[in-house]
């Protein structure tokens, strides 16, 4: 298997800082508080599983991280840029370079081959088209989707084309992978698939992984921490101790 | 994003929905076709008056006129030079200076002279022109009934259609069908007319060997100016009737019956310059009211025509009646453009309709790029792509349905004009510069029809996007 080069941030140093971090929208004349003041410190290299139950605002602190929505109050500082203070230009960039993003509904564009699929943040990084399609091989080679990169979409199944976007993700090479219900719409032993795939990256390419998830089962399994939320504020934050790829603790 | 890829994405995403792009594009082509049918109809009159005027031979014509000509087609060169009394005269001495000009290759007077001729009995007055043989290669010439002179001192005449209506009878009421030309040829060919004209001879009195009246006579310059006018008589054979008409430019002065000029100069016919040339005085040789000159080749015109200005002579060429022509189509092209352009700026309509309905349906699609990467630039730019892409396509097709639309009117307007018995006409033209400006205008239009839907595209809230479904 192909591997990627060492993503560059050292283990150990703060790769994701919160501070009193609010997202509140207005619906009619109620606040709805999605995010309400929650201050948190994420490692380089952490594998951080955010739970909570529907509602909790864990996709909406994901989307905070992932620089696709900005704060109502608060800060969020990735790998020291303050999300709050860069323009939209600059959240485009950052997305693009420091940013992967994997979904629960896999979110792949219909009228693309998979293998156009996964070189489209290329595209946007304005590669070359024959190291896009050299990388893009590559990250489907590694994900074990080579000989599905010129089908579309619609014409793979659940976790080949959760593993596709999972190259889509990969294919900047980025220090943070976000993760929102990635398994959610799989069944449990391809759900298993995608995290030991997630797993993997985190371990060998020392990748920041950030996962929203409902169930605590794969948290446990994955996750070297466990961070809850309710109604949109940090409930508990505690470490945990995953289970190795072989099945022992880690 | 680089342009190949931008076109790749934008054309990939214009085939997802073919049916509708299609019928936009279909509408930018309509709209093209009507601006360059439009266009092309006043690019082809354009020719075809173009045309008429250089086979009429006036392209390669200066008529040259003394400022003593107070009908001088020029009155802005009287504000510079000297008066028009003082002015020099057009004789035959200027003539011949003229002559002596490079690049030019005939110079002939403008003999014109109104004229009673009388046809069995009957006395018809007419204004009479005098045609150098090298008119004969002249359009006016082309559908002509009989023959042209059969030298440049035969006593034969050319009649114009009109002038043998008059001399039949046949002048039909208004509104009227005009009788054919070959009808009106067939009693006059052959047959002769009498032209009566006042001949200027020599003078009649020697006033300085008569010693008169000191006051009138004393002076010698006026003496020598003095003639006499007799009334002669000149059968001629008619040869030719015009159906067209050689002076059609020079409108109420234009004549209906021509002689070949060497004969017609033969005549010393009596003229209005004479009478004004026996104020000044002059040496007794014939004055021209205007002269033409015939130049070698129609782009010398410019400088032959400032040559014969530095000699002090008034000179109108079809150049300076081309530049007011010129303003005249550019008149024209903008009325024919504003109204072509109408139906591309309801086609523009159509792309922004589109490109708002792909906004909506490509909602989550756009989101997902803005996840992954893509800039609000990007997503403007691609829209644009696709507002350009659907320019460029409707403006390829829409030359040439213009093109085609043009080719069947030009060939149905031709068959009515055969069944008319017109010689047809070519008066649709599509130059390759108005080939290159519907396809950009088309583009031009398209990208400021995909302002609105590519800015509001790339303002698209990511997170609304993605949650689109």
């Amino acid at each position: 298997m192909t591997t990627f080069p060492a993503v560059s941030s050292p283990r150990g140093t703060v790769a994701i800082r919160s501070e009193s971090l609010c997202r509140h929208y207005l619906m009619g004349e109620n606040v709805i508080r999605a995010v309400d003041g929650v201050s948190l410190e994420v490692h380089s290299g952490e594998f951080v599983a955010l739970l909570g139950s529907s509602g909790s605002g864990k996709s909406s602190m994901l989307n905070l991280i992932a620089g696709l929505d900005r704060p109502t109050s608060g800060s969020v500082v990735v790998q020291e840029r303050d999300l709050a203070k860069l323009s939209r230009e600059e959240l485009a960039k950052y997305r693009l370079h420091v940013v992967g993003m994997v979904f629960q509904s896999f979110n792949l564009i219909p009228s693309m081959t998979v293998s156009e699929n996964v070189e489209l943040p290329l595209r946007f990084a304005e590669v070359e088209r024959s190291q896009r399609n050299s990388l893009a091989r590559e990250a489907l080679e590694r994900v074990g989707l080579k000989a599905r990169m010129d089908h579309r979409p619609s014409e793979l199944s659940g976790g080949e084309q959760q593993r596709a976007a999972l190259a889509r993700a990969l294919i900047n090479r980025p220090q943070l992978l976000l993760a929102d219900e990635p398994t959610g719409n799989l069944d449990s032993h391809t759900g298993l698939e995608i995290m030991d795939m997630v797993r993997e990256l985190n371990l060998e390419l020392g990748m920041t992984v950030v996962m929203v998830t409902h169930e605590r089962a794969l948290a446990e399994r994955y996750a070297q921490r466990m961070i809850f939320l309710a109604d949109g504020k940090l409930v508990d934050d505690r470490p945990n101790e995953p289970i190795s790829a072989s099945g022992e603790p880690a | 994003m680089k342009l190949p890829d931008l076109t790749e994405l934008a054309l990939r995403n214009l085939r997802e929905s073919l049916l509708r792009n299609s019928l936009t594009t279909v509408g930018i082509s309509v709209g093209v076709a009507s601006l360059v049918a439009m266009l092309s109809l006043g690019t082809g009159l354009q020719q075809l008056f173009s045309r008429r005027l250089e086979k009429s031979g006036l392209f390669d014509t200066i008529f040259v006129s003394s400022r003593r000509e107070l009908r001088g087609m020029d009155r802005r060169e009287e504000r510079t030079g000297p008066t028009p009394g003082e002015s020099r005269v057009l004789d035959e001495g200027a003539r011949q200076e003229i002559e002596r000009l490079g690049n030019v290759s005939e110079v002939y007077p403008d003999i014109r002279f109104s004229s009673e001729l009388r046809f069995e009995d009957k006395p018809h007055l007419t204004m009479i022109s005098a045609l150098p043989l090298s008119a004969k290669s002249n359009d006016a010439f082309d559908g002509m009934q009989g023959r042209f002179f059969t030298s440049d001192t035969a006593t034969e005449v050319i009649l114009q259609k009109a002038f043998a209506e008059e001399l039949l009878g046949k002048t039909p009421a208004l509104g009227a069908p005009e009788p054919n030309v070959a009808e009106l040829a067939a009693p006059l060919l052959g047959k002769e007319l009498t032209m009566v004209y006042a001949q200027r001879g020599a003078s009649a009195a020697q006033p300085a060997a008569t010693g008169g009246d000191k006051a009138e006579l004393n002076d010698s310059d006026v003496a020598a100016a003095s003639y006499s006018v007799v009334s002669r008589q000149e059968r001629l054979t008619i040869v030719g009737i015009l159906d067209l008409d050689p002076e059609s430019l020079r409108g109420p002065l234009r004549a209906r019956v021509f002689l070949p000029l060497r004969f017609a100069e033969s005549l010393r016919v009596m003229q209005l310059a004479d009478l004004r040339e026996i104020s000044r005085g002059g040496n007794g040789q014939p004055v021209y009211s205007s002269i033409s000159v015939r130049v070698k080749d129609p782009s010398k015109i410019q400088g032959v025509e400032d040559a014969i200005k530095k000699m002090g002579f008034t000179t109108f060429s079809i150049l300076d009646a081309s530049r007011s022509l010129q303003q005249v189509f550019k008149v024209l092209y903008a009325f024919l453009g504003i109204f072509g352009s109408l139906a591309l700026a309801v086609a523009s309509i159509g792309i922004v309709n589109t490109l708002v309905m792909a906004i909506l349906e490509r909602r989550r699609e756009i989101g997902i790029m803005k996840a992954i990467g893509a800039s609000d630039g990007d997503v403007k730019k691609l829209f644009f792509a696709e507002a350009g892409a659907m320019g460029i396509v409707g403006g390829i097709i829409g030359v040439g349905l213009g093109w085609a639309i043009g080719q069947v009117i030009n060939f149905g307007t031709n068959i009515y004009l055969k069944s008319q018995s017109i010689p047809p006409e070519h008066f649709w033209a599509v130059p390759f510069w108005l080939v290159g400006f519907a396809i950009g205008f088309a583009f031009v239009v398209s990208l400021i029809s995909g302002l609105y839907p590519a800015g509001r595209a790339a303002r698209l809230d990511p997170v609304q996007a993605l949650r689109y479904e």
